[in-house]
């Protein structure tokens, strides 16, 4: 099972210095908002992308949805 | 996954995308939509009345995989416009709220009476393509 703070730990090792949000209401559906100079330069799409690739094989299925915002600080 | 050789779901789905400018890979269709993500991003592209093709994953789990793995986006809807992905449900909400949407269509925002018969919105056919190749 998934959870808010693991997801939180997963994205901040991975994009050190961001700032990120994680809510859950019953650690299946997922909402992050991420705000990270890593994302300089990238297309939305590209920054959806790393983000989503941190939880690769599990997106789709213990994580049902991860609803993402992300931005440059 | 090593194969390279001979992967006609994959083939079929990238012909589906090249050939059609505004194609929506969704759970459902946009008339009966099977996910909420889904529908969220089927109704943004109806009220802009614009016509999309739209392809409904879920008749064979193949289509999905074969689309995730060319397009590197693990979840379902996603949005191709001119063969580009567009993203997935959240890109596009944001986008046609901010009317970058509408812009990337070529569409006039429709700021008005946004509860009238979206006429002429109904979806292109689903490429048949695909789904012939599975049945």
């Amino acid at each position: 099972m998934a959870t808010s703070a693991e997801l939180k730990e997963t994205i901040q090792s991975a994009l050190p210095g961001a700032s990120v949000e994680v809510e859950s209401p019953d650690d299946v559906h997922f909402t992050a908002r991420v705000v990270s100079d890593r994302f300089a330069g990238m297309s939305r799409v590209q920054q959806h992308q790393l983000v989503m690739g941190l939880f690769d094989g599990r997106l789709g299925g213990e994580i049902h949805a991860l609803s993402l915002k992300t931005e440059t600080p | 996954m090593s194969e390279q050789t001979s992967n006609p779901i994959r083939d079929a789905i990238s012909q589906a995308i090249e050939q059609n400018r505004v194609i929506l890979f969704m759970k459902g269709t946009p008339d009966q939509p099977m996910c909420g993500f889904s529908a969220r991003t089927a109704a943004a592209l109806q009220s802009l009345d614009t016509p999309f093709a739209a392809v409904d994953i879920l008749p064979d789990p193949r289509i999905r995989q074969e689309l995730s793995a060319l397009s590197n986006w693990p979840t379902i809807p996603q949005l191709f416009v001119d063969g580009e992905l567009v993203g997935g449900a959240d890109i596009v909400a944001e986008m046609y709220e901010s009317g970058e949407l509408a812009q990337a269509l070529g569409v006039e925002q429709p700021d008005e009476a946004p509860a009238a018969a979206p006429a002429g919105a109904d979806p292109a056919p689903a490429p048949l393509g695909i789904e012939n190749r599975l049945s």
